[in-house]
């Protein structure tokens, strides 16, 4: 198992994550459960990356093994769309909180009043509509 | 931007120019957005940021228009990013594939953005609508980029760029149940672009090149691996829930009824025909026909699939309250007509997955934006709020009869077409059961179709409902793509002719 300890360690967090959104009625904590799924894949591509006894990939006049750099460049981009994707479900939480008053999906969901309250979207704020 | 295409050097930059334009639009738009403090200024400035969007979305579709006139004869436009040769460089690759795609994009954005100047009176607050259309540039350059790009990470940054404009987007009306739908949509859709990074990360393992085309010659060699069913599987789910396929496909319904108008519109012509390409883009150009159709049965589970979205779409379309639901479930079914085109892995199959990749974008916007105009007129969407309104508002209930004649395959529609060669490709393989399960589902649209039908012109309407047309700024772009559907109808050599030397490209063929 030493060889593939990172990958089991990447299923292990994968699954965790994974659970994590699907069973949690707390939206907050599923966004978290969210992360821990996308840092399994993060944790994928650098193992990918990485072989043992390998330096960073820096010229010098002795040749030497070094671990790929590209993955850990990729990663980067993943984790800036990860860092994104988790400010914008929170935001989208907040603003749920304040249009529903709860942030637990069991009561959303089963409220049946108050999904039908909103199904009609007109709001009191809506403007009038301006003939043109 | 748009004044500068002339020059023959900046000709040879449109493959990129197609994504960074409205990419560089997307921040400039907010600052203009951002501009005004006051109430009226507030609205001037939102009204600039239209233009402004205006503008660039006249500039991408002249640029892809181009590019589709430079490709239609079959030469493979090829760009290096910053000049770095392709295999290490990133390579936007435009074929005709491509440029079919960039051509719906970029022109279901710009009819969709005339209807979005007024609709959005109604129905996204005036504070946000800067943002608005920050984030509608963004969703665009996400899906022109997925089109336009030949490296297969790359294709992973833009899903996420249309994917979280589009979170944004839906979450922006005064529909409060859009917000829950957005949620939904960004687990759901951060699950499958995840699925996808990860798909891409064991390809990339295998292969040690992100380039779709280097990849493509180095799998065959690879065949049977472990690693790559593995990767196969990961990116075949991803995609199957950006596509909303059954049965990934629970964020769709809910987000596309609780958009704003213009936003339905947008996402229902586009983010579901960029997915159907980006399955075809990965199935037939990165692993390849024998790979992904032979090795790993993907033709069995794509028709089984679709087949199964297409009945379950019609009938959950049947049980709606909320017309826009209808029309949501509906997608979910012509999603199926796409998947069963391309799961056949026939020249015939993918002509009618094409060309209903083109066509259901016609017919799908046309009719989101007529019952936008319902909607602005009435501010429901709920059927029976509907009852009457069809004499009521005559201009806007025949768009939303014809678009829907098109929706069910009436001869004459563009909808009809596609049908037809789906129906040949279907036959050609002598699966007659499966051509008398599309004709049987066509039936279906045409219960919910008529469902809604009755309601608006056979009904009496409620002594309180609004009486009066919707106004002409938002009818005009809905018959624009209504009178498409008929023109697309009658004239079927040429988005067939297209259609079919794109799909003999990807077979391989000349």
């Amino acid at each position: 198992m030493g060889g593939l300890f990172n990958y089991w360690f990447v299923i292990v967090l994968m699954m965790l994550g994974f659970y994590i959104v699907m069973v949690s009625p707390n939206l907050v904590k599923k966004i978290m459960g969210l992360n821990i799924f996308q840092t399994s894949a993060f944790l994928l591509y650098i193992s990918v990356g990485k072989i043992s006894g390998g330096t960073a990939p820096i010229l010098t006049d002795t040749t030497m093994p070094y671990s790929n750099p590209l993955p850990h460049v990729l990663i980067l981009t993943a984790i800036v769309v990860g860092v994104a994707t988790t400010a914008l479900g929170l935001a989208l939480v907040v603003r749920i909180h304040s249009s529903f008053g709860s942030i637990n999906e069991d009561e959303l969901l089963d409220d049946e009043d108050t999904y039908r309250d909103f199904e009609d979207p007109l709001d009191p704020a809506l403007e009038e509509p301006t003939d043109r | 931007m748009s004044a500068a295409a002339n020059t023959v050097s900046l000709a040879s930059h449109l493959p990129v120019l197609q994504v960074a334009v409205p990419l560089i639009a997307a921040p400039i738009a907010f600052i203009l957005g951002s501009l005004g403090a006051g109430e009226s200024a507030r609205r001037t400035s939102a009204e600039v940021c239209w233009w402004f969007t205006f503008a660039v979305s006249v500039a991408i579709l002249a640029i892809s228009g181009n590019l589709a006139a430079t490709v239609m004869d079959g030469t493979v436009l090829s760009y290096e990013l910053g000049g770095w040769a392709a295999p290490w460089g990133i390579e936007y690759r435009i074929d005709s594939v491509a440029a079919v795609a960039l051509l719906i994009v970029s022109g279901i954005n710009l009819i969709t953005l005339l209807y979005a100047k007024h609709a959005v009176v109604r129905e996204v607050p005036e504070r946000i609508r800067g943002l608005f259309y920050t984030a509608w540039l963004l969703c665009v350059t996400g899906m022109l980029g997925i089109c336009a790009t030949g490296d297969i990470f790359n294709v992973f940054v833009f899903l996420e760029i249309s994917s979280l404009s589009s979170y944004i987007l839906i979450s922006s009306g005064r529909d409060r149940l859009g917000l829950l739908a957005a949620y939904r949509y960004l687990i759901l859709g951060t699950i499958g672009a995840t699925f996808f990074l990860i798909g891409v990360g064991l390809l990339y393992g295998l292969t040690g090149t992100l380039n779709m085309a280097d990849i493509a010659t180095r799998l065959p060699a690879l065949a049977g691996n472990q690693t790559l069913i593995v990767a196969f599987g990961f990116l075949a789910i991803g995609i199957a829930v950006k596509m909303a396929l059954f049965p990934l496909h629970a964020w769709m319904p809910e987000a596309y009824t609780h958009a704003p108008s213009p936003v339905s519109a947008l996402l229902a012509g586009t983010a579901t025909k960029v997915a159907v390409y980006l399955m075809i883009r990965t199935m037939y150009t990165v692993f390849g026909v024998e790979l992904a159709f032979d090795a790993m049965m993907l033709g069995v589970i794509l028709i089984t699939l679709s087949t199964v979205a297409v009945f379950f779409g019609s009938l959950a379309a049947i049980f709606q309250h909320n017309a826009k639901k209808i029309m949501a479930w509906s997608s979910v079914a012509q999603i199926g007509y796409m998947g069963i085109g391309a799961g056949l892995a026939t020249v015939t199959g993918l002509t009618a997955a094409m060309l209903h990749m083109y066509n259901h974008a016609l017919m799908k916007a046309a009719l989101f934006m007529a019952l936008g105009c319902l909607f602005w007129r009435i501010g429901s969407m709920q059927i029976d709020k509907l009852a009457g309104m069809g004499k009521r508002m005559p201009w806007t209930f025949s768009a939303f009869v014809l678009g829907g004649l098109s929706l069910i395959g009436v001869p004459l529609t563009a909808g009809f077409v596609s049908k037809w060669y789906l129906i040949l490709g279907v036959l050609e393989q002598g699966w007659w059961w499966l051509a008398v399960l599309i004709v049987i589902s066509s039936l279906m649209a045409v219960i919910y179709i008529a469902k809604l039908v009755e309601t608006m012109w056979f009904r009496e309407p409620a002594v309180d409902a609004p009486t009066g047309e919707a106004p002409l700024w938002l009818l005009l772009p809905t018959w624009a793509l209504v009178i498409l559907n008929f023109v697309f109808g009658i004239y079927t050599a040429l988005p067939v002719g297209v259609a079919r030397s794109a799909a003999t490209a990807l077979m391989g063929g000349n």
